[in-house]
C-alpha cells in the first residue's frame, strides 16, 4: 500500500502525484521508474519517477490519462492508497559532464526527461532544453524546466505558445545556429523520438531515447518488454529503458505497443 | 523380501491402484478449476491399504526430503488423517503443494516395490500426500508449530518461492526473526505466477503463506533486493544472515526470426498474465492476454504443458506442443502429459521451429518448422535430433508460446559482486550448507541448480536453514 500525499492537475489529463515510498525515494536515480497497481484487479503499469524527496520519503509521478489504469489513478484523492508500488526499476541514466547537452521532451515525455535534465545540469552540463506539446494547455513543467536549464525553448504544434512547430524543428534551428551538442536526450511520443534519431544520425550526435514498451513485472522475468536494438533483443525494464536512438527499431516497438489495443478500448468503454 | 511382507502382499494384491476422481477432459479444458477432485476418505484408505509397509522402504530413498512414507500411509489406512499430515510435515512443510506437483514417477513412486514388479502399479503416494494435507487444512487442524525462545538474530530471505518459504519457516522455528522480501505483489514464487490454477489452486499457496505469517514471519512484497535495497545494504540494516532463493525466472528465447512479432510470448509472460494477473478473467481483471484460436507452445517440459493447457482454457480451438525430440524424451511429469493428451493437445514431436511468420500488421500467422529424426545419443544421453532435409512445413497458428527454459535473474549477483556465479548464471553455493562465496550469504533452489523442482528447492532450503542456524548459534 502506498499513500497519495499530494495530487495536482498539471494540464488537461496530465496529473502529478506524490506517493509515500521512503525506500524508493532514498534509492532512486534519474532515468528509473516504478511499477504500480491501483487495486486487486488492477494491471501493473510502469511510470517514471519524475522527482523524489528523500527527507519527506516521497516520490513524484506525472502521468497522462490514456486508458483504464491511468483513469482510475486520476480519480484518486490525496490520502487514498494504491495497492502496490515497486521500484526503483531500470538502469539509471549514465550522467556525467558531457559539455553541451540537449534535453528534448514531447508531451508527457517532459515528465520523463525532467529528472534526467536535472541530473545533467547538476553534473555541470551546459543544458539546452526543448519541450513541446500539441497545444498550450498540454504543456507541462515549463517553470521547472526553465529553472534547471541554461536555455529553454518551448514549441507547440499549433503555435499557441512559443515556437510554432515540432521539437525537431527547434533542434534543427539551434544546430543551424552553430550549437554543437555533445549529447541529446529525447523522450516523447514514438514518432518524435524516431524523428530526432533520424535528424541526428547523419550529424553523428550521440542520442539517447527512453522506450516505453508494455511491461508486467519490470524485473526481467517475462520478456514482454522486449525491444529490438542493434538487431538484438533487449528487455527494456532491465537493459533500459534508455537506449542509443540510432540503434533502436522504432517500427517494431510501435507494432508491439498495439498488441492489446482492442482489449484496452474494451476496458475503457466498460470503465466509462 | 521378508516373510511378513509376502504375507501382506498375498492379502492385498487384490486392490487395484485407486484413481483420483477428476473433471472430464471435455469439461475441464474450458475452465480453470482444478482437474482432480481429490480422494474421498474411503478411496484414500483403500489406496493406503495397498502399501506393503516395507522394512527398508525404497520409496523413502527416492524422496528428496526423505518423508517417512510408510508411516504416513499407515496412519491414513487407520483413518488418522491429521496425524498423517503431521507425519509428512516433519520432513516437508508444503505437502498440499508437493502432492500435486512432484514428479512422483521419478521419485517415491518410481521406487515403489509394487510398481517394480511390472504387474501392478505403485502406491499412489502423491495422491495420498495431497489427501492428508488437504484434510488437515480443510478441517482446520493446522496448528502453528512450537517456536523456540527468541534468539534476537535477524535473517533476510530473498524470494518467496518454495526455497524461501522453507528457509523462513525452519529458521522461525529455531527462534530467529525472519523477513521475506518478495519482488512481486503476491508471494509463492512459481507456485503463484507460473503453475496454473487448474493444477495448483492459488488458495492453497495463500494458506501456506498465511501460515508463515501466523508463525511471526514478516513478508514484504514489492521489494526487489538489488534495486530497492542491495544485499550489502540489508547487512547494514542489521541482518545477521541472508538467504537468496530468487529462483530461475529469466526466460530464454529461441533467437529465430520473427520472435518479436505480436502474439509471441515467453511462457513466463503468458503464464504470469494468466495466473498472477488473472487475465483469464479479463475484463473483470484489467490485464489482457491474447486469446489465440490456434496456439503453438514450443518445448516439452511442465512449463510447456501448462502453457498449452492454458491456451485451451483461454478458448483455443487447436493447441499444439512443438517439441524437437520424441514423446519418450518429454521432460514433463507423466501425469501432465497424460492430462494434456486427454484434453486433446496436439503433439508435434520431432519438430523444430525455424522461423515465425507475421502478417501485414505484425501479428503471428504461422511458424515454419522442420521435421527431425533421432540420431546418435548426445551428452545428455538422449538421442540427438537431426533435421530431415526438405521436410520444412508451415504450422498455421496465431499465437506462439516459447517454453524452452529459464535462467537465474542476474540482478542479485550483479549488485553484489562478491556473490560469484557459474557460467550458466547460477549462484555458486556449497553442497549441503548453501553457503555462497560471500560470508553470511546462503543460496538455494533454482538460483543454484537452474530450473529444477519444488521439492529440490525445499530440500535446499531446509539444509540451508540448518547451516544458518548453526552459524548464528556459534
Ligand atoms: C519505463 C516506462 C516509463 C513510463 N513513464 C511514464 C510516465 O512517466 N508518464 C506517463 O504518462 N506514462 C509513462 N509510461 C507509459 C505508461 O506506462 C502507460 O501510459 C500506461 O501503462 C497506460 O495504462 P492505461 O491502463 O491507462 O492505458 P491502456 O488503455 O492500458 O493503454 C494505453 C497505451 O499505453 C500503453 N500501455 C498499456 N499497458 C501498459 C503497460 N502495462 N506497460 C507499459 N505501457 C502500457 C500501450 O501503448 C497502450 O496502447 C511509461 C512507460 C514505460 C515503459
Ligand atoms: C510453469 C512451471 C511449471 C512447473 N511445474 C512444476 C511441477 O509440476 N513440479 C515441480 O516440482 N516443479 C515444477 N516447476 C519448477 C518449480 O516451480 C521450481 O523449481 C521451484 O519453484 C523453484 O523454487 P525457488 O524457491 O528456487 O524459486 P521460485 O519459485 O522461482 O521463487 C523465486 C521467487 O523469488 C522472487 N525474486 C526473484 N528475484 C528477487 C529479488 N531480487 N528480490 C526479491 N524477490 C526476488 C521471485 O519473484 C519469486 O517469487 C515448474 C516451473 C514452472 C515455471
Ligand atoms: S517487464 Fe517483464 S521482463 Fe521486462
Amino acid at each position: 500500500m502506498a499513500k497519495i500525499v499530494k495530487r495536482k492537475d498539471l494540464a488537461a489529463e496530465v496529473v502529478l502525484m506524490e506517493l509515500e515510498a521512503p525506500e524508493i525515494a532514498k534509492k532512486r536515480k534519474p532515468g528509473q521508474f516504478i511499477i504500480l497497481r491501483v487495486n486487486e484487479q488492477g494491471e501493473r503499469i510502469p511510470l517514471t519517477i519524475a522527482d523524489s524527496d528523500p527527507d519527506a520519503g516521497t516520490i513524484t509521478i506525472i502521468f497522462q490519462v490514456v486508458g483504464k489504469t491511468t483513469m482510475q489513478l486520476r480519480d484518486l484523492h490525496e490520502g487514498d492508497k494504491i495497492a502496490d508500488l515497486a521500484g526503483p526499476l531500470g538502469t539509471a541514466t549514465h550522467i556525467k559532464n558531457f559539455g553541451t547537452a540537449v534535453a528534448i521532451g514531447g508531451g508527457v515525455g517532459t515528465a520523463v526527461i525532467y529528472p534526467i535534465a536535472k541530473g545533467l545540469k547538476e553534473a555541470g552540463n551546459n543544458l539546452i532544453s526543448i519541450i513541446g506539446a500539441r497545444t498550450k494547455n498540454l504543456l507541462i513543467l515549463t517553470d521547472e524546466m526553465e529553472k534547471i536549464s541554461n536555455r529553454l525553448i518551448v514549441a507547440t504544434d499549433d503555435g499557441s505558445f512559443g515556437v510554432n512547430g515540432f521539437v525537431t524543428d527547434v533542434l534543427k534551428q539551434i544546430i543551424d545556429e552553430g550549437i554543437k551538442p555533445d549529447i541529446i536526450y529525447a523522450i516523447g511520443p514514438l514518432p518524435m523520438m524516431k524523428a530526432v534519431a533520424n535528424a541526428t544520425r547523419p550529424l553523428g550526435i550521440k542520442t539517447i531515447v527512453s522506450l516505453n514498451p508494455i511491461m508486467i513485472d519490470g524485473t526481467g522475468m517475462c520478456g514482454g518488454c522486449r525491444v529490438t536494438v542493434n538487431n538484438q533483443t533487449k528487455f527494456a525494464c532491465v537493459d533500459g529503458p534508455e537506449f542509443d536512438a540510432h540503434q533502436v527499431d522504432f517500427d517494431n516497438l510501435g507494432q508491439r505497443l498495439k498488441v492489446y489495443n482492442h482489449q484496452e478500448k474494451e476496458s475503457c468503454k466498460i470503465f466509462g | 523380501m521378508a516373510a511378513e511382507q509376502k504375507e501382506h502382499k498375498a492379502k492385498k494384491e487384490k486392490i487395484a491402484r485407486q484413481d483420483m476422481p477428476e473433471q472430464k477432459p471435455d469439461v475441464r479444458k474450458r475452465n480453470f478449476d482444478e482437474v482432480p477432485f481429490g480422494y474421498t476418505p474411503e478411496l484414500a484408505q483403500k489406496e493406503a491399504q495397498r502399501c506393503l509397509q516395507c522394512k527398508r522402504p525404497s520409496c523413502v530413498e527416492g524422496c528428496p526430503v526423505n518423508i517417512n512414507i510408510p508411516a504416513f500411509i499407515k496412519l491414513i489406512a487407520e483413518g488418522k488423517f491429521t496425524e498423517a499430515a503431521r507425519k509428512i510435515k516433519e520432513e516437508n512443510a508444503l505437502p498440499a503443494v508437493c502432492g500435486r506437483v512432484c514428479p512422483q514417477e521419478a521419485q517415491c513412486e518410481g521406487n515403489c516395490i509394487l510398481g517394480a514388479k511390472g504387474k501392478d502399479k505403485p502406491v499412489a503416494i502423491g495422491n495420498l500426500e495431497r489427501f492428508a494435507a488437504d484434510w488437515e487444512r480443510e478441517h482446520k487442524e493446522v496448528t502453528v508449530p512450537q517456536i523456540k525462545d527468541a534468539t534476537h538474530k535477524r535473517v533476510a530471505v530473498v524470494g518467496s518461492g518454495p526455497a524461501g518459504l522453507t528457509v523462513a519457516g525452519e529458521l522461525r522455528k529455531f527462534g530467529h526473526e525472519v523477513t521475506v522480501f518478495e519482488a512481486l505483489h503476491k508471494s509463492g514464487g512459481v507456485l503463484v505466477y507460473g503453475i496454473p490454477e487448474f493444477r495448483l489452486p492459488k488458495s492453497i499457496v495463500q494458506s501456506e503463506v498465511d501460515y508463515l505469517s501466523k508463525m511471526g514471519i514478516k513478508i514484504v512484497n514489492n521489494y526487489i533486493v538489488g534495486n530497492t535495497r542491495t544485499v550489502d545494504e540489508l547487512f547494514a540494516d542489521g541482518y545477521d544472515a541472508i538467504f537468496v532463493g530468487s529462483g530461475a525466472g529469466a526466460p530464454m528465447f529461441l533467437n529465430i526470426p520473427g520472435e518479436n512479432l505480436n502474439g509471441v510470448f515467453s511462457a513466463n509472460e503468458y503464464l504470469t498474465r494468466s495466473n498472477l494477473m488473472k487475465a483469464y478473467k479479463f475484463p473483470e481483471y484489467d490485464t489482457p492476454i491474447i486469446k489465440g484460436k490456434r496456439v503453438a507452445t514450443i518445448g516439452g517440459g511442465n512449463v510447456a504443458m501448462d502453457s498449452a493447457r492454458t491456451a485451451l482454457r483461454l478458448g483455443a480451438d487447436e493447441s499444439y506442443i512443438v517439441y524437437r525430440r520424441s514423446m519418450n524424451e518429454l521432460p514433463a511429469r507423466i501425469a501432465e502429459v497424460h492430462h494434456a493428451e486427454q484434453e486433446g493437445i496436439n503433439f508435434k514431436i520431432l519438430t523444430l521451429p525455424t522461423r515465425i511468420i507475421g502478417d501485414e500488421n505484425g501479428f503471428v500467422k504461422g511458424i515454419e518448422c522442420q521435421k527431425m529424426e533421432l540420431g546418435e545419443p548426445d551428452e545428455s544421453g538422449r538421442r540427438r535430433p537431426v533435421p530431415v532435409k526438405g521436410s520444412e512445413f508451415i504450422l498455421d497458428v496465431d499465437t506462439v508460446v516459447v517454453a524452452i527454459g529459464n535462467t537465474p535473474n542476474p540482478l542479485i549477483p550483479s549488485t553484489t559482486p562478491d556473490i560469484k556465479t557459474t557460467k550458466y548464471g547460477t549462484i555458486i553455493a556449497e553442497e549441503g550448507s548453501g553457503l555462497t562465496t560471500k560470508s553470511k550469504v546462503f543460496a538455494g533452489g533454482d538460483v543454484v541448480t537452474g530450473a529444477a523442482t519444488v521439492i529440490l528447492a525445499m530440500g535446499a532450503g531446509k539444509k540451508a536453514a540448518k547451516a544458518i542456524d548453526d552459524m548464528l548459534k556459534s
